[in-house]
């Protein structure tokens, strides 16, 4: 029980540290120990599954993405715009104004339960491959086509225009 | 397997909200406060993942896969945006020169 704080402590700052980092690079950095922190979440929550493919996807592919594209476009901390004060304190006061009202939406609830896992195999691969290839076989499928579009779609954004040659 | 599942008794499900309210709201703010386009995305990534993990906690909550299934098709949509995205900010970078995204204002007011 105590492992679930201990890490949500760690993901909360983390966050915090990617968002209020003046370095592109470092944030990147800050993010990826945050998406790692999430896969221990999900660990905790025994859904293997997730966890590998959170570790495989977040951490693999789209960081990868992310500091590849930062080092191309060669950032640093001089180049970085960043916004006033003001509408840095704005941004933050809304920011926990929305935090505030979930909170607030949150006590109408009475005291959850504890999450006791009823079905502790919920999240093995062999019983989501179950439900994901029963029941939700069309999805599956349309999120191929999904995955083309958007290659697609990136290499024709990515390519430069051929009449500037 | 069974210790990790013992330490995991007892975390009310409220607290499971209330972490990732605060996860999804630093990404608002995240939003809200920086000017560079990629880290704006990296904050979206965040309410993302905040979203998930809020849907994989429910799943396990009441015993329901399609939950974790649902994760999947998101993470595998998040792939898709962050492609989609970056390569768009790479075209932005070419022409402009920076990633600043007030020098997008064409399409403000």
């Amino acid at each position: 029980m105590m492992v679930f704080y201990f890490v949500a402590f760690l993901s909360i700052f983390f966050a915090l540290m990617t968002i209020f980092t003046k370095n592109p690079v470092h944030s990147v950095l800050y993010l990826v120990i945050t998406f790692f922190t999430f896969t221990v979440h999900y660990v905790l929550l025994n859904a293997q599954f997730l966890a590998v493919v959170n570790f495989i996807v977040y951490l693999g592919a789209i960081m990868v993405l992310f500091l590849f594209v930062l080092m191309l476009l060669n950032l640093n901390e001089e180049t970085e715009p960043m916004k006033s004060n003001l509408v840095k304190i704005m941004g933050t006061v809304a920011g926990l104004c929305f935090l505030a009202t979930i909170i607030g939406s949150l006590n109408l609830l009475e005291t959850s339960n504890p999450l006791i896992l009823k079905n502790p195999d919920i999240g093995l691969v062999q019983n989501l491959g179950r439900v994901l290839f029963d029941e939700f076989l069309l999805p599956f499928e349309i999120s191929s086509i999904l995955l083309l579009t958007a290659m697609v779609g990136a290499v024709l954004l990515g390519k430069s225009d051929p009449k500037k040659i | 397997m069974d210790g990790i599942i013992n330490s995991m008794q007892g975390v009310p499900l409220n607290h499971y909200i209330l972490f990732s309210t605060i996860i999804f709201s630093i990404g608002v703010i995240g939003v809200l406060i920086r000017r560079n386009a990629i880290i704006i995305m990296m904050s979206i990534e965040l309410m993302l993942n905040s979203v998930n993990l809020l849907l994989a906690a429910f799943s396990a909550y009441s015993g329901d896969p399609a939950g974790q299934v649902f994760v999947f098709f998101i993470m595998a949509l998040a792939a898709a945006e962050v492609a989609v995205g970056l390569a768009i900010i790479v075209m932005v970078y070419r022409n402009t020169r920076s990633l600043d995204i007030n020098t997008l204002n064409r399409l403000k007011w």
